[in-house]
């Protein structure tokens, strides 16, 4: 333990001398109070260190001690169902030590020292075991199932390995290869470190989430990566919660990064609620959430997306789904920013650090889907969603244009539809997804045959609103060609009976990818008919009276295990109200 | 360092004094300035280094010099001394008493800049608040512990609507304890006078503190005024038990005074000048509402900022709007067509609304009625858009309702008298009665069983 003291401060940021030996990430405890921070910066013996708490009240001359450690936290069962702060602290635990209001210089170990976890061994003594091979199992939580794997520099025979209860700091197998090397129950990993895989693949198989819009047609693969940039009130924080409550992961990892205090209270209250529409298990069994909330400490922001996605990536090498939220990078950025700032650093645009750029990337390139290190072949995928919140809602800023070169989906959400209530205010025509098109053979296989061409047509209909709303807006409605008036019609269709989907329905806020295949397939054939009926003669008037077009609306409101049924009658309704129609029309 | 006296500026700048041989001034630490004639100031460490500490002075710096100037060091930092007594009286910036009062006395000193509440301490809000305004209970619905912002510009009566809220606000069926706590940064004395005569008139000085920094005192008290403010509401609701409405008004003069110090330490500025750090300053006020679990009080925020140039997209609504849950947006086109409040619903927002409301709290028809008018009162402005461009007659019949839809919303619902106090109730059946215009089917938010219950009750046809 090097000891040095404190010779400056300014905000979150210390300078403090006489630290002989410091590596830089090395992790301090400062002060009498003993702050966590972080060395960012050496010169000399003089240490610059970026600080996870309030600095308010340190004083030059106090101590600082150098643990010799990169920040770095402990990895094994008792993750899931947690919420931690920015530096993987416990807020329940936090609260019980240090009451409702965050009290600084705390260290509070991040899995639970005591909880005892059945440990079922899947090897045997004598076993020859490689890095990354999995030796064992706890059930973590009734959903997941929590691998016990061989440490990355770790291979040899098994020499001992029982069946028991074990506490994380408890050693439940020993490898002998010239020297002994015991296996944790838990293992310790530096979260600024990505950890390895074999190889990376290419993703072909979309993450289900649910949301009409994203599913069908702007979709995410699992191991993909998506931003979703967007003005204030435009939906961000509710289209990332609802991600993680129905994306089709294994684990969900939300990152609420220096977001509001009240909406991760929410998030509490209500994960624990809701089921997984599969497994009927409540959701939060599958998630760990990471809060450091606006007024907890800029440093610790900046740690909070490393922490979350070393807990993500962890996962991911068990061979799991895992899909990671980070609501929102923005925070992330201007917390760079600060740190940078304090740093007295050259700015580059609009004040963010020259490195803004890289780190952002670093960042993403840390998901993917992977062969992960192992002997057997195992493969796990992250996925990483972004938030961006430009300011004012101007993409053109840094952070958006940033993060938008190395993501391949873009949700753009806008003002002016979550203004009128669209929701989720994502806009067909400026969003898109470089993945939809290499994941045709899954749709082929799993939805339809015809899966691709009908998303191509909804928006291409879509495409063809806009430009017509432009005539419209010159020349009025009344004016336009009753085919044309068909056209608006099928688009409103689609925009209100399929886009528009609420978050605080029960039935609406998850739509399965079957339900959407046949909403989608009744609103086109519908669509269809309507252009036959006009050719006809027929006035886009009389066609919306239909009975059959009141039927197309109350789909998206209609449980999964009835909507065959409603989907059948509302196509036999349409056909027979069309006849009706086109003979009227010929009489 | 408590107590020890230094003589040794080397360089004034700005609001900000170079004090050299300090060897350990705390960060954050308070000091007491005294000049030659015996004045005496307040001011603030905000960097320290050894044999080196710079402070930040509350007040201006006139009369200050290098030589004869005495900084004290307090050895502590910001603190407060809170009571129940604090109700009813008028403070300056800095917490002096501004009539004439006592100074408060009280064992109970609690530090200025507080810690964050943990996430997992807080309660979720979900408790109604009825302001009696329609354009917030019904379409913006208030909760408590909730921070919902004034966006205005110069000239808008948003003054009137903030003054109108904390004499309305109350919860049903709740027992009151209830208290307002009112922080002025840099507003005129009119502007002051105009809310003290308002709490005395409702009756509600009583239980009123008033945090007062007008136009002409020192820019730099600014920083402190809101963290007095807040201080207190923290007390008042977690110590005591209040329910407590935190007004702040102007929040773009705070702005200011932060820009301001940031230009004077040479820092590096963000957007339009304002430093970098701004999102996390404003976040240290602003996420002092809340709840907290097994605590009675709430500190509820409307805090009020107008935008220069009604600029949304400007910095400070930019940042404010990021971090508390809605805004509350003043149009000057309602303002011009003689609307009051002149409130732009469709701008606005309250991200707490679903908590508040709904069966058990207002009535189940709530949200759909609420995301129907919004529909409705979009696609009717769109057409009155359309209208002044290719003439009414243009528009197809449904546009031509919409836009009467439109209308009726601005004129019936959004318009009311600044003494019109109206319950929920009467909101939400005034919103039905608005949508008579409009056929069953074209109600597409709400669902039929509602049209069913809610339409007839109201005795408009369909």
């Amino acid at each position: 333990m090097a000891e040095g003291i404190i010779s400056r401060v300014s905000g979150p940021v210390v300078i403090a001398s006489g630290l002989e030996g410091a590596q830089m990430f090395d992790v301090v405890r400062i002060g009498d109070m003993g702050l966590v921070g972080e060395i960012i910066r050496l010169e000399g013996t003089k240490a610059t260190v970026q600080v996870y708490e309030d600095t308010t009240g340190l004083r030059p001359g106090e101590k600082v001690i150098n643990t010799k450690r990169p920040l770095s936290m402990q990895l094994g069962p008792g993750l899931l169902k947690s919420i931690y702060d920015g530096i993987q602290r416990p807020l329940d635990v936090l609260r019980e030590q240090s009451g409702d209001f965050i009290s600084r210089g705390k260290v509070i170990p991040a899995l639970d020292q005591t909880t005892k976890w059945e440990f079922v061994p899947l090897k045997k003594k004598g076993d020859h075991v490689s890095p990354g091979e999995i030796i064992g199992e706890v059930q973590e939580t009734p959903l997941i199932m929590h691998k016990i794997m061989v440490p990355h520099n770790v291979k040899g025979t098994l020499t001992d390995i029982s069946e028991g209860k074990y506490t994380v700091n408890d050693i439940v197998a020993s490898v002998q290869n010239g020297t002994k090397v015991d296996i944790g129950l838990s293992s310790w990993w530096t979260v600024r470190t990505p950890r390895p895989v074999l190889r990376k693949l290419a993703p072909e198989e979309p993450l289900l989430t649910g949301q009409r819009v994203l599913d069908t047609f702007f979709p995410v693969a699992k191991g993909g990566t998506a931003a979703i940039p967007g003005p204030f009130g435009s939906g961000k924080t509710v289209t990332q919660q609802q991600l993680a409550k129905w994306a089709d992961s294994n684990v969900i990892v939300y990152v609420g990064c220096g977001e509001r205090g009240n909406e991760m209270t929410e998030v509490l209250s209500t994960f624990p609620k809701l089921e997984d529409p599969k497994s009927k298990r409540p959701l939060m069994e599958r998630t760990i959430l990471v809060a450091n909330t606006s007024n907890m400490p800029v440093a610790a922001r900046e740690a909070s997306i490393y922490t979350g996605i070393t807990m993500g990536e962890y996962y991911r090498d068990m061979g799991y789904g895992v899909a990671l939220m980070a609501d929102s990078t923005s925070r992330w950025a201007e917390a760079l920013r600060e740190i940078s700032g304090r740093l007295e650093e050259m700015p580059g645009e609009e004040g963010y650090p020259a490195y803004l750029g890289r780190r952002l990337a670093e960042f993403y390139e840390r998901g993917g889907k992977a062969v992960v290190i192992s002997p057997e072949e195992r493969v796990g995928s992250l996925t990483l969603v972004g938030a961006v919140s430009p300011p004012g809602g101007d993409f053109s800023e840094p952070v958006s244009q940033n993060t938008l070169r190395v993501t391949r989906v873009f949700w753009a959400l806008d003002a002016s539809l979550a203004s009128r209530r669209h929701f989720p205010s994502i806009n067909w025509l400026t969003s898109y997804s470089l993945y939809a098109d290499g994941m045709g053979d899954w749709y082929k296989n799993n939805v339809s045959a015809t899966w691709i061409a009908s998303r191509k047509e909804a928006l291409e209909i879509l495409q063809k609103e806009s430009e017509l709303q432009e005539i419209v807006q010159l020349v009025g409605y009344d004016a336009l060609p009753e085919p044309e008036k068909g056209v608006l019609d099928t688009a409103r269709s689609i925009r209100e009976d399929y886009l528009q989907q609420s978050a605080y329905d029960d039935v609406d806020t998850y739509t399965s990818i079957r339900k959407q295949f046949l909403m989608l397939s009744t609103i086109l054939e519908f669509g269809k008919m309507e252009a036959d009926a006009i050719k006809k003669g027929i006035t886009s008037v009389k066609v919306g009276q239909l009975e059959s077009r009141k039927m197309i609306s109350k789909i998206k409101w209609t449980k999964e295990d009835q909507v065959e049924q409603l989907v059948k009658d509302t196509k036999s309704k349409m056909q027979q109200e069309f006849s009706t129609l086109s003979m009227e029309a010929s009489r | 360092m408590s107590g020890v006296s230094f003589k040794t500026l080397s360089k004034i700048a700005g609001p900000l004094m170079f004090v050299e041989g300090v060897e350990n001034a705390a960060y954050g630490e308070m000091v007491e300035i005294k000049l030659q004639n015996g004045e005496r100031r307040q001011g603030q460490v905000l960097d320290t280094r050894q044999g080196l500490a710079i402070v930040q002075v509350f007040g201006a710096t006139l009369g200050l010099n290098i030589g004869d100037t005495s900084v004290k060091f307090l050895g502590e930092t910001a603190q407060l001394a809170v009571s129940d007594e604090m109700l009813g009286r008028v403070f300056d910036g800095l917490g002096n008493p501004r009539d004439n009062g006592p100074k408060i006395v009280s064992k109970t000193k609690v530090d200025l800049v507080g810690s964050g509440i943990n996430p997992y301490s807080r309660e979720e809000p979900s408790e109604f608040i009825q302001t009696g305004m329609s354009n917030i209970d019904g379409m913006n619905t208030l909760v408590r512990g909730q921070k919902l912002p004034i966006f205005s510009g110069a000239g808008l009566p948003h003054n009137l609507l903030a003054a109108q809220i904390a004499r309305q606000a109350k919860v049903l069926g709740g027992s009151e304890n209830f208290s307002v706590v009112f922080a002025a940064m840099g507003i005129t004395s009119e502007e002051a006078n105009f809310f003290v005569k308002q709490f005395e008139e409702s009756g509600a000085l009583g239980r009123t503190a008033l945090f007062l920094n007008l136009s002409s005192d020192p820019s730099m008290e600014r920083l402190l005024t809101p963290r007095l403010a807040l201080t207190t509401a923290e007390y008042l609701a977690y110590e005591r038990d209040m329910h407590v409405l935190v007004i702040m008004t102007d929040m773009t003069n705070y702005c200011e005074a932060l820009r301001e110090i940031s230009a004077a330490r040479e820092e590096v500025p963000g957007r339009r000048g304002y430093p970098g750090y701004m999102y996390t300053d404003l976040s240290s006020l602003y996420e002092r509402a809340g709840k907290i679990k097994g605590r009675n009080g709430s500190v509820t925020q409307i805090p009020i900022l107008t935008m220069p140039a009604d600029d949304i997209t400007h910095p400070i609504p930019d940042l404010t709007g990021y971090i508390t849950e809605g805004q509350i947006v003043m149009s000057r086109d309602l303002h011009r067509g003689d609307i009051h409040p002149p409130v732009d619903v469709l701008t606005s927002l309250s991200r707490l609304m679903n908590q508040g409301i709904g069966k058990g709290s207002t009535r189940e028809d709530h949200r759909s009625l609420a995301d129907q008018l919004y529909s409705s009162y979009a696609q009717g402005k769109d057409a009155r858009s359309l209208a002044a461009i290719v003439g009414e007659e243009a528009l197809s019949d449904l546009d031509r309702k919409f836009m009467k839809v439109a209308n009726d919303f601005e004129r019936k619902f959004v318009n009311q008298g600044m003494d019109e106090n109206r319950s929920i109730e009467q909101t939400l059946d005034i919103g039905w009665e608005l949508l008579s215009e409009l056929s069953d089917s074209e109600l597409n938010r709400i669902k039929p069983e509602f049209i069913e219950k809610y339409r007839k009750k109201s005795g408009a046809g369909a």
